[in-house]
């Protein structure tokens, strides 16, 4: 039956099937838009690069820890990762999912300009570097330089944040439920309006974290003092 | 790049296969350091009264057994434990300071590698997993090990320029990353009477431990020195006779993951490390804290 045919899973196991092979296949879909839609990938023992460069609505599960850049330039596709993830996971994703149930390493989300990251452990240091439009939520805490020299898009964090959040920061909304161990340079708190509570509300419900009330979090930005050079401001930078 | 690689046993069947387990993970490091690859394993301590010295030479015609005659002729006893590839363990009937002194002075073209009671050190330039093989490193069994795989970025490729740097009795330390200071530092270990073999920045770091535990600091204060007085970027791994010590510098640009079961607790470069050993699946796995001093000893776990 066609219908069943649309939902079935295939499995990899990555302890036979070399990733390149994984890699392609998946592209493959998204080039000839023909192909499984459900993938669940298992054995991946901390593989590098696991469900690179996605441009279609797959949707791929992987049973295990991965290494570093998994789901990397990500487009359209939702990635489960069930366990940890190394350096760089979703980097330069443009639109999609990725979901991480473990923890996540540093620079997690690095300069992605679109979709829904959502770590539900801890991420490391320098999460949402350079972003560029994508939302991330982190149920646990982040690392010291989190959303440094970030541009758009939203950070949502559940538990703290380590030293220099913010730093250099443009135009992104930070939000930021537990301490701050302390903001970086021109990234200072704001007020956390009525419009704010409910962005936080939304995305809070997109990553499916039902725990935390969008009213505790404190809402961070940039004060706008350093992103123009003003020579009045040279000793800042 | 390089890979680091440790690994602690707290079961006996995985003190067994320690070297098999090390042997794994050091082969999934190869990526990162292509370049040499050496390991530092804890085992079969000395008898009483007596210590152990791991040699390197050069020469493949190296004659070991005339060497000891020579020691036990200075100590009273010396015998030749095991020779693996260039390498040869020794125990002598003496203090393991004197022993190494003496080795220094009187056979200046051998290297000493390792001394203590419990330490051997085994390192040598080319793939890991030719030198896991050359090495027999699965034979080996014992309580602890850490391993590194180099990848020079700040001086040559060679023997003595492999990791783990010995950093003084029983002691020994791996490193990821490079130190810009290591010259100025350098000179000023010199004048505090550090000796030092190469131009490597690693060996300073190996120093400034050797330094700070000579004037009296304990391992996790020497540790804490290096926030102050090292500039670079490291991930350190440091061997001690009852278990190791991690510290990552307060950046953390270099990586590291931990994890622990009942059997074990691992450290590594990149999880994959990790994925060859029994139970790793279930480890609970972590993110080491940039500028924090994580220490595991026999008596603590």
């Amino acid at each position: 039956m066609v219908a069943d045919a649309a939902l079935a899973t295939e499995v990899v196991d990555l302890a036979v099937t070399p990733l390149r092979e994984l890699n392609q296949r998946l592209h493959d879909v998204g080039r000839t838009g023909a192909g499984p839609a459900r993938w669940r990938i298992v054995n991946p023992r901390g593989a590098h690069a696991v469900a690179c460069g996605l441009d279609a609505e797959l949707e791929v599960e992987i049973d295990g820890h991965v290494g570093y850049y998994c789901a990397g330039m990500n487009q359209h596709a939702s990635v489960r990762v069930k366990g940890n993830a190394g350096t760089g996971l979703a980097e330069n994703m443009m639109s999609g999912t990725v979901v991480v149930e473990g923890g996540a390493s540093q620079s997690a989300g690095a300069s992605a300009h679109g979709g829904l990251l959502v770590v539900h452990g801890d991420a490391a240091a320098r999460c949402g570097i350079s972003m560029k439009g994508v939302d991330i939520v982190v149920r646990g805490s982040v690392g010291h330089l989190s959303a440094f020299m970030a541009q758009t898009g939203r950070l949502v964090v559940c538990g703290d944040a380590g030293d220099s959040l913010g730093d250099s920061i443009y135009e992104a909304r930070l939000y930021v439920r537990g301490e701050v161990a302390g903001l970086g340079a021109d990234c200072i708190e704001k007020e956390m309006r009525a419009e704010h509570v409910e962005e936080v509300r939304e995305l809070l419900a997109r990553a499916g974290i039902d725990d935390a009330a969008a009213e505790e979090f404190r809402r961070y930005g940039s004060a706008r003092q350093l992103y123009t050079f003003k020579v009045d401001n040279a000793g800042a930078y | 790049m390089c890979g680091i690689v440790g690994l602690f046993a707290k079961s006996p069947e995985l003190e067994q296969r320690l070297g098999v387990h090390l042997a794994a993970m050091l082969a999934q490091m190869s990526n990162r350091g292509p370049d040499s690859a050496g390991v530092a394993v804890y085992h079969d301590p000395a008898p009483p009264g007596s210590s152990k010295l791991t040699l390197y030479s050069a020469d493949p015609a190296q004659q070991w057994g005339d060497l000891c005659a020579e020691l036990a002729g200075t100590f009273g006893a010396a015998h030749e434990k095991s020779v693996r590839a260039s390498h040869a363990v020794v125990l002598v009937d003496a203090d393991a300071g004197e022993a190494e002194s003496w080795v220094r002075s009187h056979h200046p073209e051998l290297r000493v590698m390792s001394a203590g009671t419990v330490i051997e050190i085994y390192k040598e330039v080319g793939r890991p997993e030719v030198f896991a093989e050359q090495f027999r490193l699965t034979d080996l069994q014992g309580t602890h090990a850490l391993g590194h795989t180099r990848m020079a970025t700040e001086s040559r490729v060679t023997t003595e320029g492999s990791h783990p740097f010995s950093t003084g009795l029983d002691l020994c330390l791996v490193h990821n990353g490079s130190l810009s200071n290591h010259n100025t530092l350098r000179r000023k270990l010199q004048r505090e009477g550090i000796e030092f073999q190469t131009e490597n920045d690693t060996e300073v770091a190996a120093g400034y431990l050797a330094w700070r535990l000579r004037e009296g600091a304990s391992l996790e204060q020497a540790l804490e020195g290096c926030l102050d007085d090292l500039d670079g970027f490291y991930t350190f791994a440091v061997g001690t006779a009852d278990g190791f010590a991690v510290l990552r510098d307060p950046i953390a640009c270099k990586p590291a993951v931990l994890a622990e079961t009942d059997d074990w607790v691992a450290m590594a470069s990149e999880y994959h490390a990790i994925a060859v050993l029994p139970g790793a699946d279930e480890a609970r796995m972590w993110e080491p804290e940039p500028g924090v001093v994580y220490v595991w000893e026999k008596a603590v776990v």
